[in-house]
């Protein structure tokens, strides 16, 4: 049976800080800031959003696409390392808020950057096994770095959805892989505020490791080439690691181009692959394939191959692309007043 | 301290949520949030229909002193808002410099935190108008 992407939607708050405005807070050079990560700007969620407004959003504009009953939902995985509550379920308010209540399982993921990409894997299989008619997967995240750490020039906000079906499919999925092994580059421990990394050890042996192990398994299993794809996406940390990681692998920056946002969004954790293949499916044509590398920390790449279909004409234009969301209608705040949206700010009684 | 009481934000999950209204079986007027009995015609059977999420802004008003729990968003602009189908719902406008808002100016409602009971409670979501 052939299963694949039925809807895609994407959500990105209006707010945005510039990095010079974070730099110049802790005395920090923003050039080599913007140089060294090639990050401009960051997403910065309003104090009345969160990773369940964001995928609720997100995921509305799935349905739009998806042009389904949302009671034909029979799974809603939210991933993310931002879940409002510590305890109590995303999934539950996403699914109640869709109409995808009662007969609908739920269960919300994490894993660090990586937590929406396991629920599309997961997605998949389940309509795959034939037990669902429609699955739908969320990646959204609203994640903080300790101020004044370089976490705090990326960490961003933002949210994609996917709904998954056997048919009127957008994209087809081909394979999917996951490349998986212990690795404590990142963590937060229980009643932390802010998360702690392993400052180089993030780079060559836990994130390129991870998406060139993927990939790697990926063409193996397809028997394709970088050539044979119109696009890839890789988890976006910063501006620079998805480029390396894209050429480290064979690729071109044309084929990266569509989907490499971080530059202007920062790392939206859990959303950043995901958003970033909205991107693409944006301006993807029938025939298209499109290779998607997730990366998180702890740690693990899920890979997936997609085959764009004829739908994707028809579908489009039913809910706001990506990109008009990233370059449009931006509200950029000052460092105080992000303080203030981040709570950072230590309240009195 | 418990301003939110978690079995009544629940009951209102249907408008709240997903936008539900109830329309008059008898002369066809839209109650939101439902209500039992038409306040048009007095009838008392409805169908569940889902609002449509865009409109246009009525009148509205800055909100500079709020209530404690929305000081943090202060100032913000409190609306009447008329949506595509006639129906007219009250809430907040948000992602818009107070100052910009305007009559006729069009939104659409968005899924957003309402409030929430200080840092322990529960939280309540809903929907707000934002520009479209
Ligand atoms: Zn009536």
């Amino acid at each position: 049976m052939r299963v694949g992407i039925v809807g895609y939607g994407a959500y990105i708050p209006r707010r945005r800080i510039r990095l010079g405005e974070i730099a110049a807070v802790w005395g920090a050079d923003a050039a080599t800031y913007e140089r060294g990560l090639e990050l401009h700007e960051k997403s910065v969620p309003a104090s009345d959003e969160d990773t369940v407004t964001m995928s609720v959003t997100a995921s509305r504009r799935a349905l739009a696409r998806a042009k389904i009953d949302p009671s034909s939902i029979g799974a809603v995985y939210v991933g993310s390392e931002s879940h409002p509550y510590a305890v109590k379920p995303s999934g539950t308010i996403v699914a109640e808020a869709l109409g995808a209540t009662p007969a609908v399982h739920c269960a919300d993921l994490e894993f660090a950057c990586k937590a929406g990409s396991e629920g599309m894997f997961l997605a998949a299989a389940l309509v795959k096994s034939g037990e669902v008619q429609h699955a739908l997967a969320v990646g959204a995240d609203t994640s903080q770095g300790a101020p004044g750490d370089a976490l705090e020039y990326s960490a961003a906000a933002g949210a994609a959805a996917f709904i998954f079906g056997s048919s009127n499919l957008v994209a087809t999925l081909e394979a999917q892989v996951s490349f998986m092994t212990d690795t404590p580059d990142f963590w937060r421990r229980e009643y932390m505020r802010y998360p702690r990394h392993a400052g180089r050890f993030t780079g060559e042996p836990a994130y390129f490791k991870h998406t060139l192990g993927a990939t790697r398994m990926l063409l193996e299993k397809t028997g394709l080439q970088p050539k044979d794809f119109a696009f890839a996406v890789f988890h976006q940390p910063n501006g620079k690691f998805p480029m390396r990681a894209g050429k480290l692998a064979g690729f071109r920056r044309e084929q990266l181009e569509a989907g490499w946002l971080s530059p202007w969004l920062g790392n939206t954790y859990s959303g950043a692959s995901p958003i970033g293949l909205t991107a693409i499916l944006d301006q993807a044509r029938p025939g298209d394939r499109i290779l998607m590398v997730s990366y998180g920390s702890g740690a693990g790449s899920d890979g997936f191959v997609w085959t764009v279909t004829e739908r994707i004409d028809e579908v489009r234009a039913a809910a706001p692309a990506t990109r008009d969301q990233l370059d449009n209608g931006k509200l950029y705040v000052s460092y105080g007043t992000y303080a203030k949206l981040r709570g950072k700010i230590r309240m009195g009684e | 301290m418990s301003t939110l009481n978690p079995a009544r934000v629940a009951r209102e999950f249907p408008s709240r949520y997903r936008l539900e209204a109830a329309r008059c079986d008898a002369c066809g007027a839209v109650s939101f949030p439902p209500r039992l009995v038409c306040p048009s015609c007095r009838g008392r059977k409805f169908k569940v229909v889902p609002l449509q999420p865009e409109g246009k802004v009525l009148t509205w008003t800055v909100i500079h002193v709020g209530p404690s729990s929305h000081k943090h968003e202060v100032p913000y602009a409190l609306a009447v808002v008329e949506l595509a189908d006639g129906v007219r719902i009250t809430c907040q406008i948000a992602d818009v410099d107070p100052a910009q808002v305007a009559a006729g100016m069009p939104v659409r409602l968005e899924f957003r935190r309402i409030q929430e009971d200080g840092e322990a409670g529960v939280i309540a979501y809903g929907h707000k108008a934002v520009p479209a």
